[in-house]
């Protein structure tokens, strides 16, 4: 893919004796959303942070490819990498109330990223962030800008964490499950914001969630991850149409469609839970939870190919 | 809840009227308090059936007592205020440098601190005090270098509540330095803990130098230092109570207050950042 802004090749990240993520590859294409769907545990998180360059002490990060726009995020210093946060790479965390700086204002956080990245007035960057306030659905940006976090309600912190991470005119934007902690009506609001600011903005968008009904929404393209590994990937319509890895279809039988689930017929699910890998692990790692598990899987799972762009990591044949 | 806002006004009332007697009080108070006058030795209070030109008496040298203890204020405060922000500093960098970046920073300071808890504070400030000698600096910096631990132990563990939480990972992701975080992102979030802190290091100090200057080895006479005029009037204490009376229960009084000040603060900003 020559257009990726973002591309990630082989990225392991292991916390001592835990494989968080092993062997990942993503592709994030310009002016594409691409969303990272995996359940609690399985590595989204912590591919983002990898990639961000803001994995916790104690981590270790190691990469075949890590490339973004033409800067190689491998060989890159703190201090560079430091410039390309907040700048060309935005990002919105999970918990829009915690998120904000609880000691300064809207205004102040927002106009300190405009300001180190780009320097300028303060005039400049105070108009820059009302207009951001004003593309993320806020009324009167200019009393908001003057507000402290805690005044905001959990969605209006969430447009502003939106607007922080988009100051600087990034072209990618990462979300670490950016409504995972709202209300269901926000929830859409915020998915519908984001879900404009990408086509009018071109931006690229990295969207990390658990909620399939996000990902049949807005996602061009989706990557499932279990246990630390990218299990399938396909354009969004492919993937919803022919699931073809085992737990991509134990993900999608696991979510009832109104309707169509009787009300006394057991919601689906799969049984088990995502194993811990440590160091030296082979094979699949579904195995144990898989239903069309064989010995074979004991050794390894290949690579296939369903049809161009639609990969997945199984033995089982398309 | 009633009572204790009282408290808080009453300890708050204290220090205000000591600080404006600190400030203004050696321009309002005509009598010199180095100057001696043998022939009104020990003269007690007004209230005890002194005399109105001194209305606090006077000690066994003749040196006017209010005028004494307006000074002393002076030194008391200025001493516990200094005090604070050494140690303040000190500790403050020492823990949130540990709590913040953890592994082996977090290891040696935790060290330093066990270490600085295992030095006799007392027995420190008196050698030291001994060796260089005593002056308003030497006391200042001694009392400043040993009591800091409460300040990094409180910096050290509040920065570890903050440095997990969303806003330190935001400002990283928008590009903020290692400085910035700590300094404009993790400092101003656990300042109100260090303030807290602050007033008890300051009552603490104060209470420090008085025991220093009454055992000859904190501030060098005459300066009228509220410890030191204890300590010189201890030998007249049966038959002329006042002398140790007045400048005893000013320092009672400065202390009370500011422990009821700190105890108000730390109600007050627990409260609202816990709503």
């Amino acid at each position: 893919m020559p257009d990726s802004v973002l591309e990630v090749g082989g990225l392991r990240v292991g916390f001592r004796a835990v494989e968080a993520v092993r062997g990942v590859d993503l592709a994030v294409a310009r002016g594409e959303t691409h969303c990272l769907v995996g359940e609690s545990g399985s590595g989204k998180s912590v591919t983002a942070l990898a990639v961000m360059g803001l994995l916790p002490r104690g981590a270790r990060r190691g990469a075949d490819r890590l490339r973004f726009g033409e800067a190689d995020l491998l060989g890159l210093s703190d201090r560079a990498m430091g410039r390309l946060r907040g700048d060309r790479i935005g990002m919105v965390f999970q918990e829009p109330m915690t998120s904000l700086n609880p000691a300064y204002t809207v205004g102040s956080q927002l106009t300190e990223v405009y300001r180190r990245h780009r320097g300028g007035s303060q005039r400049a960057a105070v108009d820059r962030a009302a207009e951001l306030l004003g593309r993320v659905g806020i009324s009167a940006p200019g009393r908001r800008l003057g507000q402290f976090p805690h005044q905001l309600s959990g969605g209006l912190r969430q447009r502003v964490m939106i607007a922080m991470a988009l100051m600087c005119g990034p072209e990618l934007l990462i979300a670490d499950e950016p409504t995972t902690a709202l209300d269901v009506t926000v929830q859409a609001s915020i998915l519908r914001l984001l879900a404009n600011l990408q086509a009018e903005m071109g931006l690229a968008l990295l969207l990390i969630t658990h909620d399939l009904g996000v990902v049949a929404r807005i996602a061009h393209r989706v990557s499932v991850m279990y246990a630390g590994q990218v299990v399938e990937t396909a354009p969004s319509a492919a993937l919803f149409a022919h699931p073809t890895h085992p737990y991509t279809r134990g993900l999608l039988a696991s979510v009832p469609v109104p309707g169509k689930v009787r009300r006394d017929e057991p919601l689906g699910s799969i049984p088990g839970t995502v194993p811990r890998i440590g160091p030296g692990f082979q094979g699949c790692s579904f195995r144990d939870r898989c239903p069309f598990a064989m010995p074979e899987c004991a050794i390894e799972a290949p690579l296939r190919q369903r049809a161009p762009g639609h990969a997945y990591l199984c033995q089982l044949p398309p | 809840m009633r009572l204790r806002d009282l408290a808080t006004g009453l300890g708050a009332l204290i220090i205000a009227v000591t600080a404006l007697a600190a400030l203004f009080g050696p321009a309002l108070v005509h009598a010199d308090p180095f100057a001696q006058d043998l022939t009104h030795r020990l003269v007690p209070p007004v209230w005890m059936g002194g005399e109105p030109a001194h209305p606090f008496g006077t000690d066994q040298l003749g040196r006017d007592y209010l005028a004494r203890l307006v000074y002393g204020a002076r030194i008391s405060l200025l001493i516990g205020v200094s005090a604070a922000v050494t140690s303040g500093l000190i500790g403050t960098t020492l823990g949130v440098l540990g709590g913040f970046f953890g592994g082996w920073v977090d290891d040696v300071v935790m060290f330093v601190i066990t270490c600085r808890l295992s030095i006799p504070l007392i027995l420190v400030a008196l050698a030291v005090v001994s060796a260089v000698g005593s002056s308003l600096a030497v006391v200042v910096l001694t009392l400043g270098l040993l009591l800091w631990e409460r300040f990094a132990v409180v910096a050290r563990t509040t920065t570890m509540q903050i440095r997990n939480l969303d806003y330190v990972a935001a400002a990283q992701a928008a590009g903020a330095s290692r400085a910035h975080v700590l300094l404009r992102e993790v400092l101003p979030n656990i300042a109100h803990h260090l303030v807290v802190v602050a007033t008890l290091e300051v009552a603490l100090a104060i209470l420090l130098e008085a025991v220093l200057s009454f055992l000859g080895l904190g501030v060098p006479p005459p300066l009228p230092s509220w410890g030191l005029m204890i300590a010189e009037a201890k030998d007249y204490m049966f038959f002329s109570p006042w002398v140790i009376m007045v400048p005893g229960l000013a320092l009672f009084t400065l202390v009370l207050g500011i422990n009821l000040l700190g105890d108000g603060l730390r109600d007050l900003l627990g409260a609202s950042r816990d709503a």
